[in-house]
């Protein structure tokens, strides 16, 4: 077992490190004071390939390993919780369901674009009623002639109107399951501008406030047949497997942003001084950097075991659900630590810090909470 | 067209400064990063490479981890990666190193070699001007904006109070400043690729037309009496006074050093 | 090399626009204080197209001697007919030491110059000084005296070193302008002139010069200014700056800053002070609203006169600064600004 990351990665580490320092960083305070999407970023993150770095090179990708892209999301993260999830959200829940179900025809037509930042993915499952439960869906897909006719809503749609390309799922049938009839669900690729598809209101949120959210309204949306995703009614495995992947992206972000409220808060400490020495003097400043530090390290470790079974491995659920748990939980103690330790400064809107614990909350809620990731564990280990 | 540039890894000087006891730098001993003033110089020729075509070569001499500035400089689209490697090329001073990467370059085909200015490690800016002389090529320091015009670059020199536009054959020699441009980033498949590429790599035997006596710390006329970190000074004194006070106090000290 | 041969200090006596460069001056007052120790004489070698006149100028100003180099290939600035010119003096009066100014012309000029002439190049020197090769005598190796010792800052200052030539000639140094101090002309004062043309003729290595362009900025190098006004993100808005530029307007100052002000966009990035931007040294820096992490420190420190004004009694900034005040800079500032102008008016 070797922990020391390749040559190759470590460049790519230093590469998105770079980029986040010197274009996102200087953004990160003002993208969450006026809550707006930082599309100069995504413009320019799309040039350098930066939406498309798992992606095989012939589908205008980079043709990177998952680590890399876990690296670029937690580097983001580390300035700018904002900026992460938006990569986020497109690499893990949009290019990645079209890569693993999309036909030649779908990959050429949305995959390629997308994995050149040329369109911004967006991927929308829950709804007002179904959140942890997706069960719980009620938007409607029919079948009418060669398109397919959507009905219904999906709320706290991240990359909301700002995305170019939709990964939609709604209930094409019942089906009979162990005797009771299920909702029989299907994905979809729908388009913005694809006339009945709109967009509701705006979210107002406590963190990650450039990232734009939004509720998606489909009224007599029709799509083309061909934009089925996958199998006609295999919508909940797609979905499943999809969240697999995108809780590693927010694991990676949840991580980016307790490494980067740690290392803003020894920085601080260091120059911050009370009772006429330097706070980083105090042994509970130490120890507790210390823990901070040690949990961080524990997350990342995790973080990354998870990139690489999701290389190697079909199935990476498990794997998944405990990167993303941890990273999330440890995302939230650290940050507020970090506040803690700053002291009255750790309040105010101008340290960094106190957007980064704002930002951190939200890892242990969306694509599935702190509880869904221990339903999943558990439910492996109880199997 | 052929285009060579010249890069160097330098210590970042943020990671603080290191010496072995001969005066000279421990450069193992620092975190480094590519020179900013030659990245200037790589982006001026992969643009030049965008615009007219043209296989990019660079060439650095340095210890082996001198690797990862030319990775780095394939990363971000150079073609080929030559390494100047050797230990009787060590310690050389400003002459003996443009001695040693003339040789190298001897064995190139060329139009245009692109230096940086200068090393932040160093600050001389003598190597560029000094390759140019030991080939015999014409050489423009400063240069703010390049163009290729049929077998001539069009430069813009930068002085102190002006810029001549200059005309010269190539081959020639080109210092780049880090106003020039914004170098572009690395992508991250190109780092990938860039791993999977050969990079030369070459030692004295391989240098062309060179004196033993011009290489290394033996062949450089310059020698290091003294070196040291710079001592910092210490804190002056710092008071607490209400406004009018506070401007009477800095009024009173411009006055006593003769600033007013 | 017999390096007895080698005599005298000379110095590159930059024109431009027939007009001789302050730097000139500057060599030839520290161009004496090297000949005195080494009981020899200053030599001025005047490069440029009917530059002749000249040469009573640099008289004043300390050369014993000036030999010009007067060629019209030489009008205006190339590398490669002044290389010619330079080094074709050298290997003709074989100097002891060469001096040129480490301007954007003799940073160009002097390496060509070394690399055609064989011999080492320190750039950019502070400190110029005759003494001893090694400084002290190591067991083994011999110590030569009357030695030229260069020091220099490198690593953007970080770390000085003093290097010497002790085994080629001349040796050569560029010197950082407004280090040197020229001495008070001599009014009247006349040298010995010579003219020397080496012969020029133009090949592959001779530029063309297209077209001279004036005066490319408007803005002030902050390299250049003698006072420097720099802000910080305490200054707390662009607008705010105002009052920054009013204490550098009658001060005769620039304005500067920091990355953070930079990074905000309230300013270009020429005028960013420190290891991502600029190295300033100038007569007075005030930091104003600047908590002068290390990265700005190494960027100013050199300054002669530090003044920092913060509300952060605790900001870094305090211990590099001589004078150090504790307050508001939106209520000391434009006070400054009045009192000093009242006192610049009084004195005048």
């Amino acid at each position: 077992m070797d922990f020391t990351l390749s040559k190759e990665h470590e460049m790519a580490r230093a590469l998105f490190k770079e980029f986040a320092e010197k274009e996102v960083k200087p953004l990160a305070q003002e993208v969450d004071e006026t809550e707006t999407f930082p599309r100069e970023t995504v413009e320019k993150m799309a040039k350098l390939g930066f939406l498309g770095i798992p992606v095989p090179k012939e589908y205008g990708g980079q043709g990177c390993d998952p680590l890399t892209y876990v690296m670029c999301v937690e580097e983001l993260s580390k300035v700018c919780g904002t900026t992460g999830v938006i990569v986020s959200a497109h690499t893990s829940l949009c290019c990645d369901p079209i890569m693993t179900y999309g036909t030649e025809e779908q990959k050429q037509k949305y995959l390629v674009p997308l994995a050149k930042g040329e369109k911004l993915g967006a991927f929308g499952l829950t709804e007002p009623g179904a959140g942890t439960d997706a069960q719980g869906q009620q938007t409607k897909a029919v079948l009418d002639g060669d398109e397919w006719v959507l009905n219904g809503s999906k709320c706290f749609i991240t990359n909301g109107k700002e995305a170019d390309v939709y990964v939609i799922f709604a209930i094409t049938g019942m089906v009979e399951k162990r005797g009771r009839m299920a909702k029989e669900i299907s994905a979809f690729i729908v388009e913005k501008g694809t006339p009945g598809f709109t967009f509701g209101t705006k979210e107002k949120k406590m963190g990650i406030r450039g990232s734009s959210t939004y509720e998606l309204i489909f009224t007599d949306c029709r799509i083309p047949k061909d934009n089925l995703l996958g199998q006609k009614g295999k919508g909940f495995n797609i979905a499943m497997h999809t969240l697999d992947g995108g809780r590693i992206g927010i694991a990676s972000q949840a991580l980016g942003l307790a490494e980067g409220a740690l290392e803003t808060t020894v920085a601080y400490v260091k120059e911050r001084k009370q009772f006429g020495k330097s706070i980083s003097g105090f042994q509970n400043t130490q120890f507790q950097l210390a823990d901070m530090a040690t949990k961080v390290e524990a997350a990342q470790l995790l973080v990354y075991k998870a990139a690489m079974a999701k290389a190697t491995q079909k199935v990476y659920s498990v794997e998944a659900a405990k990167a993303k748990l941890y990273a999330a939980e440890t995302a939230m103690e650290v940050t507020t630590k970090a506040v803690q330790l700053h002291g009255g400064y750790g309040y105010i809107r101008e340290y960094d810090v106190e957007r980064m614990m704002r930002d951190a909350k939200i890892t242990e809620i969306y694509e599935g909470t702190s509880e869904v990731q221990r339903m999943v564990i558990s439910g492996a280990m109880l199997k | 067209m052929k285009i060579v540039v010249c890069i160097k890894q330098v210590p970042d000087t943020k990671g603080g400064v290191k010496f072995n006891p001969d005066g000279t730098l421990d450069r193992g001993a620092m975190l480094t990063i590519m020179n900013p003033d030659d990245k200037a110089g790589l982006e001026a020729a992969l643009r030049l490479k965008d615009q007219y075509g043209a296989e990019v070569t660079v060439v650095t001499m340095g210890l082996p981890k001198a690797e990862e500035v030319l990775r780095e400089a394939m990363a971000m689209g150079a073609d080929k990666g030559i390494l100047v490697t050797d230990r009787v090329l060590g310690g050389a001073d400003t002459w003996a190193t443009s001695t040693t990467l003339a040789g190298a370059i001897r064995n190139l085909d060329y139009d245009i070699i692109i230096t940086g200015r200068q090393a932040i490690d160093g600050d001389t800016a003598q190597v560029g001007p000094q390759i140019s002389e030991h080939l015999g090529i014409p050489v423009i320091s400063y240069a703010q904006n390049i163009k290729i015009e049929g077998d001539s670059v069009i430069v813009e020199r930068q002085f102190e109070d002006r810029y001549h536009v200059l005309k010269a054959k190539m081959p020639c020699l080109i210092t780049a400043l880090s106003e020039l441009n914004e170098p572009r980033y690395m992508t991250p498949g190109g780092i990938f690729d860039a791993y999977k590429k050969e990079i030369t790599v070459w030692g004295r035997a391989d240098l062309k037309d060179v004196d033993d006596a011009n290489l290394g710390l033996q062949g450089s006329p310059t020698k290091i009496a003294k070196a040291s970190d710079k001592v910092r000074k210490g804190a002056g004194e710092k008071v607490t006074l209400d406004p009018d006070e506070s401007v009477s106090y800095i009024v009173d000290k411009l006055k006593v050093k003769h600033v007013i | 090399m017999n390096l007895e041969e080698y005599k005298g200090v000379y110095i590159f006596a930059q024109q431009v626009d027939n007009e001789i460069s302050s730097i000139a001056f500057e060599l030839l007052g520290k161009a004496k204080d090297l000949a005195k120790d080494l009981n020899t004489e200053v030599t001025a070698v005047l490069i440029g197209s009917g530059v002749k006149g000249l040469a009573d100028q640099l008289a004043e100003y300390g050369a014993d001697k000036v030999i010009v180099v007067d060629d019209p290939e030489l009008k205006d600035y190339r590398t490669e007919p002044y290389a010619h010119a330079l080094s074709s003096v050298i290997e003709k009066y074989k100097p002891e030491i060469m001096l040129v100014g480490a301007t954007a012309i003799g940073r160009d000029l002097g390496p060509r110059v070394s690399a055609r002439v064989a011999t080492g190049l320190t750039a950019d020197c502070t400190v110029l000084e005759i003494g001893d090769f090694p400084l002290q005598a190591v067991p083994g190796q011999e110590q030569l005296h009357n030695q030229l010792l260069m020091t220099r800052p490198a690593f953007g200052g970080n770390t000085i070193a003093t290097i010497a030539c002790p085994y080629n000639r001349p040796q050569m140094a560029t010197v950082r302008p407004g280090v040197m101090q020229k001495i008070a002309p001599v009014k009247g004062a006349k040298a010995v002139v010579e003219e020397f043309n080496p012969g020029f003729t133009p090949d592959n290595k001779y530029v063309e010069i297209l077209d001279i362009v004036k005066a490319v900025t408007e803005t002030v190098d902050i390299m250049d200014a003698k006072i420097l006004v720099s802000g910080g993100r305490g200054v707390g808005s662009p607008e705010n700056f105002k009052i920054l530029e009013d204490l550098a307007e009658v001060l005769g100052g620039t304005v500067s800053c920091s990355r953070a002000v930079v990074d905000s966009g309230w300013k270009p990035k020429d005028l960013q002070v420190g290891q991502t931007g600029k190295t300033v040294r100038p007569n007075v820096y005030f930091a104003i609203g600047i908590s002068g992490a290390i990265q700005h420190v190494a960027g100013m420190e050199e300054s002669d006169i530090i003044i920092a004004i913060n509300k952060d009694a605790d900001a870094p900034i305090f211990d590099v600064a001589d004078y150090g005040v504790v307050g508001d800079l939106n209520k000391i500032v434009p006070k400054l600004t009045e009192a000093l102008k009242a006192e610049i008016a009084a004195a005048k």
